[in-house]
């Protein structure tokens, strides 16, 4: 096993988890390496080797972790969790299965600060044992302030999209907006740079904001809304077909669901304040939430809710149970669609067209006729 | 005579008609797929146009179904939509206060909720074999019965022998059981068609309402014992629409004409004898992620080596697609 001072470490990828742990193991010193992409290979590597009933996302990140580890990595991190959700065990379960394969790599479980913030510190303190703690949390903090600036700028392109006149313009904005804030390091940097990373992605772009767009919230199980990997690239998808994304949580919600300043996600008041009617207590991972976005986008007034949860996953299967009632009440159409390894596009990619068909008809009924076919449409 | 074509092409069969001006349905065809979607179309087209009685102008094409990308290239399409809203539309044109439509079909089955003649929900279950026809298909096989007696048999039934199982596998080995212990046929046979009309309820249509006038079609739609098992579990009454074999293919002749309509564009359509093209399919990997996907690309063969590339398709990314910007822009 690795010394802790050169050890380097790797984590899952997830949304844009690997933009704000680069930038903070930087800060730290810490030597990593990035898992690659994930690919369909990612997945059926960590299929391969996960127990059959265990969740997608344990499986599509155990890939990342073997992808990793084969690619130099000797130290996994990965977040620990707690409550009725198998999340808590991921790490767990995938360190026994990594020791199982015969990989001699050291785990780094990073527990939640609810679950006792002086251990929560001492983790970080595994990683950079060169460094102070008083140092190390400020640098976290730091970083983590930057990550919300990522998101921003992420949820800034799912908006965008769907206005843009040249098809991947937006996209492309993207990447440049991240690469200009990147190199911030103080506080004021990171202010200035993510203004003008917003800016650049409104302003770089060619785009018609009089285009009659649809709008689409996208709710449930974390992991499948933040990894295009498993969701087909669904926001993508979506955004080239005019229509305008939004979604119930970036990496930096999940990260700290109890902070202010979410990009998408919602506090625990507002989470009740919204579920409450229909489902009054939590259920473990992302159930109540999906339910509290789902009647906020209603509000919001969107046109339609996709609800995106791995198969045999026990709280999204609770809101999927209790949407349609949802659905019916509000008057909102919603699609649940339910991945696993076996899922193919062709057959995600019909749901999602017939369901934009359904939303642009009822909004042509809405306004007095009868077309099923958004002006300009003949095919997908 | 002005008219509108459409096409169905699903894994398992094939459906085309053609609409007159008034949306009747002059001609149509229904066949086995077997694997050859291109195949199929071409056949398709030419046993159409043979029964057609006076030539038709077709304005409009129409295609749908899991092959519908690749038809619409071949036939030269103007309208590629997906086969909910073309299941959704037919219903409509037929029944136009239905509420709700149950299809199943030999690949797939859905069910779609109408309101005020829009669709406000649907499911499509592609996966459990159990809940779509290919499940007494299968049966069908194991006793030695055709399938297409099977409806007949399920008539004569006073009721239908309690068939076990949400999933195929049980449901046959209970099947077996039944026979052994000296069922009735016919009460196995109409058991059958309840076990499939309970494992759609169940699954698919679950959390959906269930509202009257009901509308059953596609290919299982022939077996009336079908028919009889969804009228007893839903104590309502379901129609079946006279055209409930092609209805993928009617409502894509619809969607067609509607988008034609408010277009001076003219159509795509490359004749019934598109059939008269060769067309060379052929596949390579792409190296340029580690996704390495396997990309499979359909030519039109016009002398040169590699032909005219008319489709493309197979990749996780979007990397190769082709499809003809033609009709995306209709
Ligand atoms: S939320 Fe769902 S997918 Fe995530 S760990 Fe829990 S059961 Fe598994
Ligand atoms: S088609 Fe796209 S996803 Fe597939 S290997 Fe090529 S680049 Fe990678």
């Amino acid at each position: 096993m690795a010394k802790p001072s050169e050890r380097v470490i790797t984590i899952p990828r997830m949304g844009t988890l690997q933009l704000m742990l680069e930038d903070m193991f930087a800060r730290l010193d810490v030597k990593y390496i990035m898992p690659p992409p994930s690919t369909a290979k990612t997945l059926e590597v960590g299929v391969r080797h996960s127990p059959e009933f265990s969740c997608l996302p344990l499986k599509v990140t155990l890939g990342n972790f073997i992808e990793a580890i084969e690619a130099g990595a000797d130290t996994c991190l990965m977040a620990g969790g707690c409550g009725p959700c198998r999340f808590g065990y991921y790490a767990q379960v995938q360190k026994e299965i990594t020791k199982d394969l015969g990989y001699d790599v050291d785990w780094i479980v990073l527990e939640p600060p609810k679950k006792g913030f002086i251990s929560f510190l001492r983790t970080f303190k595994k990683m950079a044992p060169h460094r102070s703690i008083r140092y190390i949390w400020r640098q976290v903090l730091i970083s983590f302030e930057k990550a919300r600036h990522y998101d921003s700028i992420e949820k800034r392109l799912l908006h965008n999209r769907a206005y843009e006149l040249e098809v991947g313009a937006s996209e492309k904005a993207y990447t440049e907006a991240i690469d200009i804030l990147r190199p911030a390091v103080s506080k004021e940097e990171i202010a200035e740079l993510a203004e003008v990373a917003l800016k650049h992605m409104d302003e770089s772009v060619a785009m018609d904001k009089t285009k009659d767009v649809l709008k689409v919230g996208i709710v449930g199980e974390f992991f499948m809304l933040l990894e295009p990997v498993v969701n087909f690239d669904i926001e993508k998808w979506l955004g080239e077909r005019g229509v305008m994304v939004d979604r119930a949580v970036y990496t930096t919600d999940w990260i700290a669901p109890s902070l202010a300043n979410q990009v998408g996600g919602l506090s625990k008041e507002e989470v009740s304040k919204y579920a409450d009617k229909y489902l009054s207590h939590t259920v473990g991972g992302d159930g109540q939430q999906t339910i509290a976005h789902t009647v906020l986008y209603v509000e919001e007034g969107f046109d339609g809710i996709v609800h995106l949860m791995p198969f045999t996953c026990m709280p999204e299967t609770i809101a999927k149970s209790i949407l349609p009632k949802v659905s019916k009440d509000l008057d909102i159409p919603l699609l649940t669609l339910v991945v696993d390894e076996q899922t193919g596009k062709a057959g995600f990619i019909t749901r999602l067209e017939a369901m934009l068909d359904m939303m642009w008809a009822r909004r042509a009924a809405k306004a007095g006729h009868d077309d099923w076919i958004p002006a300009g449409a003949g095919t997908h | 005579m002005d008219g509108y074509l459409g096409i169905d092409v699903g894994s398992v069969s094939t459906n085309l008609v053609v609409l007159d001006e008034n949306e009747e349905v002059v001609a149509k065809i229904y066949r086995r797929t077997q694997g050859k979607p291109i195949e199929a179309v071409q056949a398709g087209l030419t046993e159409l146009e043979d029964l057609l009685t006076e030539p038709v102008n077709v304005l409009g094409v129409g295609a749908t179904g899991s092959a519908r990308h690749l038809t619409g290239v071949v036939v030269g399409a103007d309208a590629v939509r997906n086969e909910i809203t073309a299941h959704a539309m037919a219903a409509r044109h037929a029944q136009p206060d239905v509420r709700t439509v149950l299809e199943i079909g030999g690949q797939d089955s859905k069910v779609i909720v109408l309101q005020d003649g829009i669709p406000i929900d649907f499911a499509m279950n592609t996966v459990c074999a159990a809940g779509t026809g290919s499940f007494l298909d299968h049966q069908s096989s194991r006793l030695g019965i055709p399938i297409e007696e099977f409806g007949g048999i399920a008539m004569t039934a006073e009721r239908g022998s309690q068939i076990a199982g949400r999933c195929g596998v049980f449901a046959e080995s209970d099947m077996i059981h039944k026979q052994q212990v000296g069922h009735p046929t016919n009460e196995i046979v109409y058991g059958l068609c309840q076990a499939l009309v309970r494992n759609y309820l169940n699954n698919l249509a679950k959390g959906k309402d269930i509202l009257a006038p009901i509308v059953f079609q596609g290919g299982v739609a022939a077996n009336e014992g079908m028919k009889r098992a969804f009228e007893e579990a839903l104590e309502q009454e379901v129609t079946i629409p006279e055209h409930f074999n092609v209805m993928g293919a009617i409502g894509s002749a619809l969607l067609a004409k509607r988008i034609m309509s408010r277009t001076d564009n003219t159509t795509h359509f490359k004749g019934f004898h598109s059939a008269d093209f060769e067309y060379k399919t052929s596949s390579f990997g792409c190296a340029a992620c580690a996704n390495s996907c396997e990309i499979i690309q359909i030519a039109q063969e016009d002398g040169s080596e590699k032909g005219d590339v008319l489709a493309r398709w197979g990749g996780r990314c979007d990397k190769w697609d082709l499809a003809p910007t033609s009709i995306t822009q209709a």
